[in-house]
């Protein structure tokens, strides 16, 4: 039942998507210049770190600017609707998933423009590939719910950014942690813990959100 | 006559007279021992510190343990004073909170030569700081008071277990913590490995410190209640 849908739901998602490509162009755009404009800004990136800090620092305002739309780009009267025909946890989990796609496209696009412009630097390749996976997940989980927190408010999107920062550092310093190490060396030993962490934030954002999101919906 | 009027005085407000004493046995213990601690010989007398910033983070935490409470209890009763309950607590935790940042600094500046060092239990704290200002924001961007209560409380229960996963998990990834206090970095201090001297003033003063937080917290929720009480009559 649940699954049902959500599935539907996720369909509607890619629908209402593909009917306003202009939101989702304007995203891949967005990713586009800031690193075009970070490219400019450098010299030459010459060390790891600072490919590193600057690829996550860019996917991050990325999905601050992709999920933010989450929540507010249907009218509020559709959001009603919704209330009368389908069970909160499907909204909630249906814009999540639909969130992590999202974010896996857009984070696999920024690595391929990071390789592109900034050089190659990941020795191990699998490792980081990974790290993308679980942090688009992490990104999407986390910021999908502070979208329908902000959505409640006023001045929605700086809203987003001081809402989410703070409590996205978990997740982003693991990730970067986890990263640097797959731009530095190849070995895998060492890493299974950060993975591990991830997983567990990953896993305790999800649940929480879950556990939060029908008081939420409910207005 | 007049025990009649002390005895439930004193029946609900012994802890008043009791946070009152601790503090004052703290100021006079923690400026009057002699304070020497193995391996901490930077520190020399700002030792003394110890006393005061360390309650700070024991404050902040039983503030915001209260608040997060308090915001559970809310989306469970819907009760105004509830919410007035949670965002007292997390008010007098922001307070303690930049009065720890403040002491700490003050301390960073005598040992380390700089008030502020990149460093796991820092940024965790400076963290929690942000966690709470945003909060604030939040409250403040939603006129509806319902409304506002409601979402300030998820906020709460959302950001407060991020900031616990945080304040975990920063040591791990950092390696090293330069401050000693906690954690597992070789440098760790816990208050078991004071002298017995120091440990008798560093115990009452925690508890000395908590229940003053909770003696301004209950001052703030009264005046709130008042408030209230006033804006709906």
């Amino acid at each position: 039942m649940l699954g049902k849908e959500i599935k539907i739901l996720i369909g509607k998602e890619i629908q209402l998507e593909l009917k306003q490509k202009y939101v989702l162009n304007g995203i891949l755009l967005y990713l586009v210049s800031t690193i075009f404009v970070t490219y400019l800004a450098f010299d030459r990136i010459i060390d790891a770190d600072t490919w590193n800090s600057l690829f996550w620092i860019i996917l991050l305002f990325v999905a601050v600017n992709g999920i933010s739309k989450s929540f507010v780009q249907e009218s509020p009267a559709r959001h009603l609707y919704y209330y009368t025909i389908t069970s909160p946890q499907a909204i909630l989990l249906s814009k999540v998933i639909y969130n992590l796609l999202l974010m896996t496209i857009l984070s696999v696009l920024s690595f391929v423009f990071f390789l592109l412009l900034m050089g190659d630097m990941v020795v191990n390749i699998p490792l980081f590939l990974i790290t993308l996976i679980l942090g688009s997940l992490g990104l999407a989980s986390i910021l999908t719910m502070v979208a329908a927190i902000a959505s409640r408010a006023s001045n929605n999107f700086s809203l987003i950014a001081i809402l989410s920062f703070p409590i996205v550092l978990p997740l982003l310093g693991t990730l970067m942690k986890v990263s640097k190490n797959a731009l530095s060396a190849s070995q895998w030993s060492g890493n299974y813990g950060f993975i591990v962490i991830l997983l567990t934030i990953n896993i305790t954002v999800i649940v929480l959100a879950y556990l939060l999101f029908p008081y939420l919906w409910r207005d | 006559m007049n025990n009649d009027y002390q005895m439930p005085f004193l029946k609900h407000n012994w802890w008043k007279l009791l946070t009152g004493l601790l503090l004052l046995y703290a100021v006079i213990g923690g400026f009057g021992i002699a304070v020497s601690f193995e391996g901490m010989e930077v520190a020399a007398e700002s030792m003394r510190n110890l006393f005061y910033h360390v309650g700070m983070w024991f404050g902040m935490l039983a503030m915001l343990i209260t608040g997060f409470v308090y915001s559970l209890r809310y989306l469970k009763k819907f009760d105004e004073v509830e919410d007035i309950k949670a965002v007292e607590a997390v008010n007098v935790g922001l307070m303690f909170g930049f009065l720890g940042i403040f002491t700490g600094m003050i301390w960073a500046n005598f040992t380390w030569g700089t008030p502020w060092v990149k460093d796991p239990k820092l940024n965790g704290a400076a963290v929690g700081l942000l966690i709470y200002l945003a909060y604030a924001i939040l409250r403040g961007s939603i006129d509806e008071p319902h409304k506002r209560a409601k979402v300030a409380a998820i906020y709460n229960i959302f950001a407060f277990f991020l900031w616990i996963v945080l304040v975990i998990i920063l040591p791990r990834l950092a390696g090293e913590s330069i401050h000693p206090a906690g954690g597992n970095s070789s440098n760790t201090i816990m208050p078991m490995h004071l002298p017995p001297s120091m440990r008798f003033v560093f115990y009452p003063a925690m508890l000395g410190w908590v229940l003053l937080g909770f003696w301004i917290y209950k001052i703030r929720v009264r005046i709130r209640k008042i408030k209230l009480t006033i804006d709906n009559n």
